[in-house]
């Protein structure tokens, strides 16, 4: 089968990159190996809401016009919508279509699937930053006594054997389970690691607001300071809740969660923490205030002052005076560890030389380097520092779509010249 | 960036090494290395040169010295600082090199950098009189006092703050490493 251009997926960003394909009129299919929406639909936790206000849920040609703007939508409600989105673009798909490997051929690509061979002059590879769970090598040292889960796995507590847990990972995914687990009945401790954190509602309005107003949201990967170091930032200590509560380490201890540092080793039956506890929250706290700073010189600059809610400043993160550097895990009776230590892409089917030696995709701004014709969407910092949320999709695939049309047309046919 | 205009770290050319070890990580090993000699009694003197780096052999400009020996009320001659005040001197001296450094990435000029160092040990570990004390430090404390142009107190405290993160001897203090000692 021939076709100009395949999509590797039918998540937003798969579908928004197909809407602004048939606005060019470029001939495409989308190959999808589960149904639309397959990550939320079967990968994710039970309880997991979006980090994202409902308002901010756009995507090219259709904006959220639900009658809760302020609330955050379930992942069912998410997954409906992002199919209202699929019917809505009505792109060329093919559901239950497995891609089993993608390579170079001739000026283009072959895309093989379960369901046969497609030849292609590029391909965008839609197919997310979140396929498959981080897991550090030194999981490998638990002893057998302690069940090893990760968030790509868990669902609900009610799953987990009885005892405590050990969250490893405080970022957007860490706290949630965390806070959830620790309400069930099994005490948590979690280990705190790099973290960004940010309070849901600042001067009234919600965080990601401001991150709109500011600019922040836009701030493009060629502009930024250093963009290598900003596609390694962790989501946002954000959790997407009915009463739009902030849910930051502070909140955890309150609930009676324990703070201990990262977990660096793990030998003979303990784990082993880092003593840069103190650090780590301090760097977060000051990385907030500065954030706060920022929207706060930004509703002066525009003599906004009396629009808002007064500026203030949250609560410092408190810690234990000593966190413990060791803990017996036996002893302690944590019965799990619970991986909320990130996730990658999965290209295992990607047979093009385009991966560096940590497996990431080299690429600028989406256009993967030194493999004309090949694009990536969806990942962390892609081309703008909102380019991993719903609503980052949109500047984002038409950016792509327009540097593809314009490899398409820049091509010499073969044999001239 | 800076090539070192400021306060006189060449952080251009940082990021360019950078770039270089990110590309090629094989490139980023070093090894450092130190020899040392007993005097007499708890004095010894250690000696520094040679290291490997970025792919070959490299030499400081000159061989450095550090002697070390324990304090009078040990019995000892107290010739040299002790072992661990020598542990609080590289920590000192990686932070503040991490703090000018980072200063250096944001433009922030430096008039002067002081830092106090306090750790705290109980020598019932080392002495053997409780099995439960452990021999190190268990619990360090550094103060730095800053003093920088137009410098507001929270980008001061960023500026200590990321020099930790970027620190070699904050993560060797911080965390667990592999220590095997051989005799031949």
């Amino acid at each position: 089968m021939r076709t100009t251009t395949v999509v590797i997926g039918a998540g937003h960003t798969g579908l928004a990159a197909s809407y602004f394909l048939s606005a060019r009129g470029i001939d495409h299919v989308v190959l999808e190996r589960g149904e639309v929406a397959n990550t939320w639909r079967t990968e994710r936790w039970d309880s997991l809401r979006l980090l994202t206000p409902n308002w901010q849920v756009t995507l090219p040609g259709l904006a959220y016009d639900g009658g809760d703007p302020d609330g955050f939508m379930t992942v069912p409600e998410l997954v409906g919508f992002i199919d209202r989105y699929a019917r809505l673009v009505n792109p060329p798909l093919h559901t239950l279509t497995t891609v089993t490997s993608v390579r170079p051929d001739g000026e283009g690509y072959e895309v093989v699937t379960d369901r046969g061979v497609w030849l292609c002059r590029s391909v965008i590879l839609a197919s997310g930053g979140f396929n498959l769970p981080k897991v550090p090598p030194i999981a490998a040292a638990l002893p057998d006594s302690v069940r090893s889960v990760t968030a790509h796995g868990y669902r609900r507590p009610s799953d987990l054997d009885d005892g405590g847990v050990l969250v490893v990972g405080v970022s957007a995914t860490g706290i949630q389970l965390a806070e959830e687990i620790h309400r069930s009945g099994r005490p948590v401790t979690v280990s705190v690691g790099e973290h960004v954190r940010m309070p849901r509602i600042y001067r009234g309005r919600d965080i990601r607001y401001w991150m709109d107003m500011t600019g922040v949201s836009d701030e493009r990967y060629d502009e930024a300071d250093d963009v290598h170091r900003a596609r390694q930032v962790p989501s946002p200590q954000l959790v997407g809740s009915p009463e739009r509560k902030t849910l930051d380490l502070n909140a955890l201890t309150d609930q009676g969660v324990r703070m201990v540092g990262r977990l660096a080793g793990i030998r003979d039956g303990k784990a082993q923490l880092s003593g840069s506890l103190h650090n780590k929250v301090t760097r977060s706290d000051l990385k907030m205030n500065r954030l706060l700073t920022t929207i706060d010189e930004w509703v002066t600059e525009n003599g906004l002052d009396g629009r808002y809610d007064p500026p203030h400043r949250f609560e410092r993160t408190r810690l234990e005076a000593s966190p413990p550097l060791l803990l017996d895990l036996d002893r302690e009776n944590i019965r799990t560890v619970l991986w909320a230590t990130g996730y990658r892409p999965d290209y295992s089917w990607l047979h093009v030389p385009v991966l560096d030696y940590k497996g990431r995709i080299r690429h600028d701004g989406g256009v993967v380097t030194g493999s004309p014709g090949l694009y990536v969407i969806g990942l962390n910092f892609l081309r703008r520092r909102k380019s991993s949320f719903i609503h980052g999709a949109e500047d984002d695939a038409r950016d792509l779509v327009d540097h593809l049309a314009a490899y398409l047309e820049a091509r010499v046919p073969v044999g001239v010249g | 960036m800076s090539t070192g205009d400021i306060n006189g770290v060449d952080t251009a050319h940082l990021l360019f090494a950078r770039g270089v070890v990110g590309d090629t990580p094989a490139a980023g090993d070093y090894t450092w290395r130190a020899s040392n000699e007993w005097v007499h009694g708890t004095h010894s003197k250690t000696t520094i040169d040679g290291y490997f780096g970025l792919g070959e052999e490299r030499n400081h400009k000159g061989a450095y010295e550090f002697e070390a020996d324990h304090p009078l009320e040990f019995n000892a001659a107290d010739n040299a600082a002790t072992p661990v005040e020598i542990v609080l001197a590289g920590l000192a001296s990686c932070l503040t090199a991490g703090v000018a450094a980072v200063a250096e990435n944001r433009e922030i000029k430096l008039r002067s950098v002081k830092a106090t160092l306090e750790a705290d040990m109980n020598i019932g570990g080392i002495l053997g009189a409780d099995p439960d004390v452990r021999n190190g430090f268990n619990d360090v404390r550094v103060n730095y006092q800053i003093d920088a142009d137009d410098t507001s107190e929270a980008d001061l405290e960023a500026l200590v703050a990321q020099s930790q993160k970027i620190s070699a001897v904050f993560d060797i203090m911080t965390n667990p490493t592999n220590v095997t000692v051989s005799v031949s």
